[in-house]
């Protein structure tokens, strides 16, 4: 698990820095062509990742700000920044 | 274009057809008996069905249908709602009820319409849904359907749904709780009791689609929430009537009255035909030998246990625990498609499983138990198999 607390990055108290730096940090598990992961990278179309692990991610990322993330929200998530968008949303 | 999307499984069927024989779809030329069938030119042994009592073939059954042929005719020609409700439905509605003891029961064409319709009507817009990770497909078509705001729990964990109830706060007395009795993969039964405890905790709702466990667990077979002695905190039971009840078809039950309006708002059941009599009436029949035979289910469960036991002396990846799905795992594909054809070629049928169907990236050689499996039959299996480990095809699991 990582150590990034809510805190950890200025991002003027909106958390969307802190959630970014979390997948990005998460993601590199699954950076198989070893790309340079930021938010506007693609979670299928750059890393390659399958449902299962879109899934693991999701899960991961759920336990660690203690939310749940509906699946209704996954159509419209493509890069890392639409993840940490939702994730500032659902934390609201 | 169009159809890029499907070249990857055009590919795996172009991959699969270099035999005659496909593990998808084989083509069954003749039944024998309920264990017993001619799969493309070989006698094999059915091990891959979901017929748990034995009963697509009773005698009892075969005659009730073919009865009902001759008094109704071969079709409704349409919906329940217009000229489809025959007087055969309805019995079999309230049989249903009285089976598990409550005030309504719905019929549906196939247990893919009941689960699939249920799912998507009790819960709307404003509602949410709490689903095991591990579902059916028919349950994700239908919560896709529902417009609830859909959110899974991981498989059969009580804590992680506990967790989810909590986050909802307020909402979770508007939430709907969906888990199964047995999961059709892994033949692992839900931890229905803490489940239970936790919906009512939080004042959800819960679902439970008993398709492969109706005819199969609880003192008078109605299945794992009875089993688990919590029936009265089950807002509504789906299932089936094509597995154990050797037929087809579906069903819903519940202990809450709003069923019979809830019917009405169902499209799988409203915008489609109903079954055919003659199902119906075997359906009916077989119900009534599930109620006056349960010695059947006793079988099911000793033969379950004598091939569980028997896979696993040999070393097999089996799971936790005895159940009527007995589920060997692979992690290799080419593996496990060459031991599915070694089975085959040794008079032995089951159900090869491939991602995203099986509940991981493993791969699966399900094999499913009958009442009407012979010690024999089932010794021939584990034979079979033990003819993979000679062969290098399947891999022991290192001293379980
Ligand atoms: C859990 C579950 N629900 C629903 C169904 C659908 O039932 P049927 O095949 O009778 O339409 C199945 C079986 O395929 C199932 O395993």
């Amino acid at each position: 698990m990582t150590t990034f607390g809510e805190k950890a990055v200025n991002d003027n108290g909106s958390g969307y820095q802190t959630y970014l730096a979390f997948l990005c940090e998460l993601l590199q598990k699954h950076n198989r062509q070893q790309v340079t992961i930021g938010e506007s990278t693609g979670l299928v179309t750059d890393l390659g990742l399958s449902s299962l692990e879109v899934m693991e991610l999701i899960e991961q990322t759920e336990d660690h700000f203690d939310i749940s993330i509906p699946l209704n929200i996954l159509p419209d998530v493509n890069t890392v920044a639409d993840l940490a968008q939702k994730i500032q949303q659902l934390r609201g | 274009m169009l159809f890029d999307k499907f070249q990857a499984m055009a590919d795996f069927q172009t991959e699969l057809s270099r035999r005659d024989v496909k593990p998808f779809g084989a083509i069954t030329d003749e039944v024998i008996s309920a264990t017993e069938g001619v799969v493309q030119g070989r006698r094999v042994i059915l091990a891959g069905t979901n017929n748990y009592l034995g009963l697509s073939y009773d005698p009892r059954c075969i005659e009730a249908s073919q009865a009902a042929a001759a008094q109704w005719g071969t079709g409704t020609t349409g919906s329940r709602l217009a000229n489809g409700s025959f007087a055969e439905h309805v019995a079999l509605e309230a049989e249903m009820a009285d089976f598990y003891g409550v005030g309504q029961a719905i019929v549906f064409s196939t247990g893919y319409a009941a689960t699939m319709g249920m799912c998507a009507t009790v819960a709307g817009p404003d509602d949410v849904i709490l689903l095991d990770a591990d579902s059916h497909s028919s349950i994700y078509s239908g919560v896709k359907l529902s417009g609830a705001e859909i959110i899974r729990y991981r498989h059969s964990s009580p804590d992680d749904l506990a967790k989810r109830l909590r986050r909802l706060g307020d909402r979770a007395g508007r939430t709907l709780v969906i888990a199964e009795g047995i999961y059709s993969m892994l033949g692992d039964v839900a931890p229905l009791q803490e489940i239970a405890a936790i919906k009512r905790e939080y004042g959800a709702y819960l679902l439970v689609d008993e398709a492969h466990s109706m005819g199969v667990l609880g003192e008078t077979g109605r299945g794992a929430a009875q089993a688990a002695g919590i029936e009265d905190d089950v807002d509504f039971i789906v299932g089936t009537f094509s597995k154990s009840l050797g037929a087809v078809g579906g069903f819903a039950i519940s202990r809450h009255a709003i069923l019979d309006t809830i019917r009405y708002c169902i499209r799988a059941y409203i915008f489609t035909a109903s079954s055919s009599p003659s199902v119906v009436a075997s359906v009916r029949q077989a119900l009534r030998i599930v109620r006056e035979e349960p010695e059947r289910r006793e079988r099911l469960w000793d033969n379950a246990t004598r091939l569980y036991n028997g896979l696993r002396e040999l070393g097999l990846p089996v799971g936790p625990a005895v159940s009527p799905v007995v589920a060997v795992e692979f992690t290799d594909r080419e593996q496990a498609i060459a031991a599915w054809y070694q089975l085959f070629d040794s008079g032995v049928y089951v159900n090869l499983v491939v991602p995203p169907a099986s509940p991981s990236t493993n791969f699966l050689l399900r094999n499913s138990m009958s009442a009407a499996h012979t010690p024999q039959q089932i010794d021939h299996i584990i034979t079979a198999y033990r003819g993979l480990l000679d062969a290098g095809l399947a891999t022991p699991k290192t001293a379980a």
